[in-house]
């Protein structure tokens, strides 16, 4: 007798859960796990967005891999652009979060001077920056010039036009430096305390017990980093167009490019599909992460 | 006792004019921008560079906001942000609820699938979406840049409220089911008044989000007037209007913040822009 009510009940609860899920179930089948499956398969096919997508197999992937020597020099730009931008930002993120975490005057104010470009909309700052990498007026040499450097050509030249988007980048630590920050205040300062009685030196404290602490949070934002870098678009698009000669025309750009303009939708697929497989290990990665945390 | 003193007070020292120095890079190329912003145009390009133009250049505002309709594109920017920002406040906190407070068959799963979904790379999307949004004949509207916010509003930010959610005690839902409040009550009345923070957080990212995004809005806005056109561009002929300024509008609103001289570059880059939406 009180089997059947608690019965309904609970499908009324249940179906009370997918109510309130459903916005994200139709999300994530329409915009999510569809467009996925949907790159898969027009990878596999020549299709110009007017007539149906016709199957040619592994077409495009052999071209990619052997007739296209503009996709491997993508995917080098963005290899070039993740690693440098990532390890940099990681770098002097984690030691100047080491500086910021000192308790002291004004620290709040330099945390918000570090912080502020981050929240800058995102197009005028590359415009300023194009300003400032002028090879004859820009800031940057002039400033090189007052030591007597002859500045690079930077956005102009092969060579300097990935390092200089990402020096831009760093402009953007600030993300970083927050995450750190927050990394170290779960520290416990017992652990600093105990190694300076036994007379360790700040920079021991340093690499003994705030990396080894902090390796979660490293890994965290080297994994972030390296996810969100493998999509830079807006920076060559805005700044560079992707030239002087293919050195920022990042994979992104070159999907863009491919979809949009030359609407050889089926290869570019074939492009996004394999930077996805490229990318999945970190997502993978990520993905644990995140499950630990989810499960407290 | 004394050297030690002395030792705390050299670190002080290092340690702020570092950070003193850093803060000053960062805060140059800012300061820069504004002092251009004030300067005419001969002395934008002088060596050495004028730090305080004199006399300031205030005109400079006032012509950037007339060459062109400044306010609309404004609001346009303005208005995409704060729909995806209800959006996603709405849709977000309601499936969070659901993954964090109801139980149903299939629920840590589809959460599981949630957080893999977290961080696929926007290139594996991008054409399918668009290809959805041509056929559902939504490109050129601000349909594909809000309607996805309502669709709860992106896995990171249902992440987000979850593990907050999970931490408001089940006692207090509890409480409120004994006196018979529906679960949309509870939700609404109970979890949503106690979780301001991560709503607020949650609405920063998402206006920061909407705001700098490029990719989408370039894809699903800027182009495809021409192969679009045929069908229902005509149609949506004012829309389309209103998107091609919406782009422009964000490239000159950027740049009128400079001055007369880096506006002549933005309109540069803006036939440029031109060029390639026409193709």
């Amino acid at each position: 007798m009180p089997e059947k009510p608690k019965s309904s009940f609970w499908k009324r609860k249940s179906l009370v859960g997918y109510l309130f899920a459903a916005p994200w179930i139709i999300g994530l089948v329409c915009f999510i796990i569809g467009p996925i499956f949907a790159s898969f398969f027009l990878s596999f096919t020549t299709y110009d967005g007017i007539n149906p997508p016709k199957l040619i197999g592994f077409m495009n992937y052999k071209i990619l891999f052997t007739l296209d020597p503009s996709f491997l020099k993508a995917l080098g730009n963005t290899f070039y652009y993740m690693v440098g931008s990532v390890f940099l930002k990681v770098l002097l993120g984690l030691i100047f979060a080491v500086l910021l975490n000192n308790a002291g005057k004004f620290m709040g104010v330099f945390r918000t001077i570090f912080f502020l470009p981050v929240v800058l909309p995102a197009i005028p700052v590359m415009f300023l920056w194009m300003m400032l990498f002028n090879p004859s007026s820009g800031l940057i040499n002039q400033f090189l010039g007052v030591f007597g450097i002859n500045g690079p050509l930077w956005l102009n030249s092969p060579i300097w036009s990935k390092p200089a988007l990402i020096l831009m980048s760093l402009w953007g630590i600030g993300g970083i430096i927050v995450i750190f920050l927050a990394g170290l205040q779960g520290i416990p300062t017992e652990l600093y305390e105990a190694a300076e009685l036994d007379g360790a030196n700040k920079i021991q404290l340093f690499w003994k017990i705030t990396v080894p602490m902090l390796r979660p949070v490293i890994f965290f934002n080297v994994v972030t980093g390296l996810i969100g870098a493998s999509q830079v678009f807006a920076e060559a698009y805005v700044m560079t167009g992707g030239g002087p000669l293919e050195s920022t025309t990042f994979v992104n750009l070159m999907i863009y490019k491919l979809a949009f303009k030359d609407v050889q939708m089926g290869y570019a697929s074939a492009i996004s599909v394999v930077m996805f497989m490229i990318l999945v290990p970190l997502t993978i990665l990520l993905f644990r992460i995140y499950r630990k945390q989810a499960e407290f | 006792m004394r050297s030690q003193k002395r030792m705390k007070l050299i670190r002080e020292i290092i340690l702020y004019t570092v950070l003193t120095l850093f803060s000053i890079i960062f805060l140059i190329p800012l300061f820069w921008m504004i002092s251009t912003s004030l300067k005419q145009e001969a002395q934008v390009m002088v060596v050495p560079i004028q730090w305080f133009p004199k006399p300031p250049q205030w005109r400079n505002y006032i012509d950037a906001v007339k060459a062109f309709p400044f306010f609309r594109y404004f609001w346009n920017t303005s208005f995409l942000a704060i729909l995806n920002v209800v959006g996603t406040l709405f849709s977000a906190s309601l499936v969070a609820y659901s993954f964090s407070k109801l139980r149903w068959k299939g629920r840590n799963q589809l959460f599981y699938i949630t957080i893999a979904t977290m961080f696929i790379p926007s290139q594996v999307l991008i054409i399918p979406t668009y290809l959805l949004f041509s056929k559902l004949g939504w490109v050129n509207t601000y349909l594909p840049l809000v309607v996805p916010a309502f669709c709860g509003g992106g896995a990171f930010n249902i992440f987000l409220l979850r593990q907050f959610f999970v931490s408001i005690p089940d006692e207090l839902l509890e409480a409120a089911r004994i006196d018979g409040a529906s679960e949309f009550r509870i939700y609404s009345q109970i979890m949503l008044p106690l979780s301001k923070p991560v709503l607020f957080t949650v609405s920063i990212f998402t206006l920061l989000f909407s705001w700098n995004d490029f990719f989408w809005t370039i894809t699903l806005l800027a182009r495809s007037r021409k192969m679009d056109s045929c069908s229902w561009a005509k149609k949506f002929s004012t829309t389309v209007y209103y998107h091609v300024e919406l782009i422009d509008g964000c490239i000159d609103t950027y740049c009128s913040s400079f001055n007369n001289n880096v506006f002549c570059i933005s309109k540069e880059h803006n036939e440029r822009f031109r060029f390639k939406w026409e193709w």
